[in-house]
């Protein structure tokens, strides 16, 4: 019984995290919406700046996409842990009965719920702008569930890592990217295969085995940097 | 609800030193704390007051020696988590999110730490005066509303020890008076205190230890 309790205690304080997360973003709509008017920004201006046919540009699409989506994802995470050390909350979580990881995840939820989320429903009219063929937008779809989770996961171990330094805003993505790499790679195969109409399946399956790792080890690792963080 | 008084001493400082940086800022820092006594640090400014409130939070690691709660040792791995649900802190920064009510404030914080006192948000609201502000965010509050508002947080759970960095700053002369009557409500309950402040803080019950840092 005694089990049962803690994990419903457990549960309760991570959906509670959630909910203030979401909540106090959506109130501040303009910047809520900042990654992902970014990511749409940097899509669209791509086709422009190339000046490329249809053709060639659906070539590189796949690589365009994704790199707008990390570095959306990049610009949102340097707040990720930052305010919550200014006004004070993280001591808050810290003190908590709860485990550090348990909490980092909620964080990292709210956070994939607010960027991650919004770029794969953006990410229809973003390959329609970069003149994807319409047969590999499904595999988009599922390239981007399985990927964006991976990249605020990733990111958030970083951000945890950099919240407290001065100066932090080149420190961040030179922690976070060479962990965040490997989702561009995987993703740009798995969306240029399906564009070109060939199995997309190895890259997918890198990525969902990309997304256990993190999935089992970023709660962990973000929850331990920001302990060391808070000192 | 705090345990009844007992003879032993709640929390035992021993021998602790603090460092910030490059620099130690006390060390040789002895206290006892029993039910219902108070312990407040003072010393000027910079003198590692704030340092030594983290430090037995174990929000900080100490330089040297350690924190006991109940006769446990609670600074060193492996720690106890038992010890973190009966200690309640109130920092510089009253923790509270800019875009959210306090209400909302306070319920969140009541999820975190596991509902146990019968004290509900709203009720704690009410108690520092903030019953017509709950529903204000709390970026419309003044600084003083704040500090109300971190305050009502210490009602909502039954932690044993407080732990007050400046609980009376920015309030006015009603507001500390508020401070005192819970912290008097506080000890008389049998709970311990440990705080630091500015301005005097009287306390209707119990007894307050002076603990001087940053002498000689």
């Amino acid at each position: 019984m005694a089990t049962a309790d803690s994990l419903a205690f457990g549960g309760g304080a991570f959906a509670a995290v959630v909910r203030r997360d979401v909540r106090s973003a959506l109130r501040r709509p303009a910047e809520a919406a900042t990654p992902v008017v970014f990511f749409v920004v940097v899509a669209a201006v791509f086709p422009l700046g190339t000046g490329a046919g249809p053709a060639t540009l659906a070539a590189v699409a796949p690589g365009a996409l994704w790199i707008a989506a990390l570095l959306a994802a990049l610009l949102s995470l340097d707040r990720l842990f930052r305010e919550d050390l200014e006004d004070g909350s993280l001591d808050q979580l810290l003190l908590s009965p709860h485990p550090p990881a348990l909490l980092a995840a909620g964080r990292i939820t709210a956070h994939w719920l607010l960027t991650g989320l919004p770029l794969l429903v953006a990410s229809l009219p973003v390959a329609v702008l970069l003149a994807l063929p319409a047969r590999s937008l499904p595999t988009l779809l599922g390239a981007l569930a399985l990927g964006t989770p991976v990249l605020s996961l990733a990111g958030a171990i970083g951000a945890a890592l950099t919240a407290g330094v001065r100066g932090r805003s080149l420190l961040l993505p030179l922690i976070a990217l060479p962990l965040l790499v490997p989702v561009l790679i995987f993703g740009t195969l798995a969306v240029r295969a399906a564009a070109i109409g060939v199995s997309a399946a190895g890259p997918l399956y890198f990525l969902a085995a990309l997304l256990a790792l993190a999935l089992t080890l970023a709660p962990f690792a973000t929850g331990a940097a920001l302990a060391v963080g808070a000192e | 609800m705090p345990r009844p008084p007992s003879e032993a001493p709640l929390l035992g400082i021993e021998d602790l030193a603090g460092r910030r940086g490059d620099r130690l800022l006390f060390s040789g820092l002895s206290a006892v704390a029993a039910a219902g006594e108070a312990l407040r640090v003072s010393g000027p400014n910079g003198c590692g007051k704030t340092t030594a409130l983290r430090i037995v939070c174990g929000l900080l690691r100490p330089e040297a020696g350690r924190i006991r709660w109940r006769g446990r040792t609670v600074s060193e791995p492996p720690g106890d988590p038992g010890w973190r649900r009966e200690l309640a802190f109130v920092g510089h920064h009253e923790a509270l999110k800019d875009t959210l009510t306090p209400l909302e404030n306070l319920r969140f914080a009541r999820a975190l730490r596991g509902a146990r006192a019968p004290c509900r948000p709203e009720e704690a609201l009410e108690r520092v005066g903030l019953a017509a502000e709950r529903d204000t965010l709390t970026r419309e509050l003044s600084a003083g509303q704040r500090r109300r508002a971190a305050l009502a947080r210490l009602l909502l759970d039954d932690a044993v020890l407080w732990v007050l960095d400046e609980p009376a700053a920015a309030l006015d002369r009603e507001g500390t008076t508020l401070v005192e009557s819970l912290c008097s409500e506080h000890a008389s309950a049998g709970g311990a205190l440990l705080f630091t402040s500015h301005q005097p803080l009287v306390l209707a019950s119990g007894r307050v230890r002076e603990l001087r840092l940053g002498d000689g």
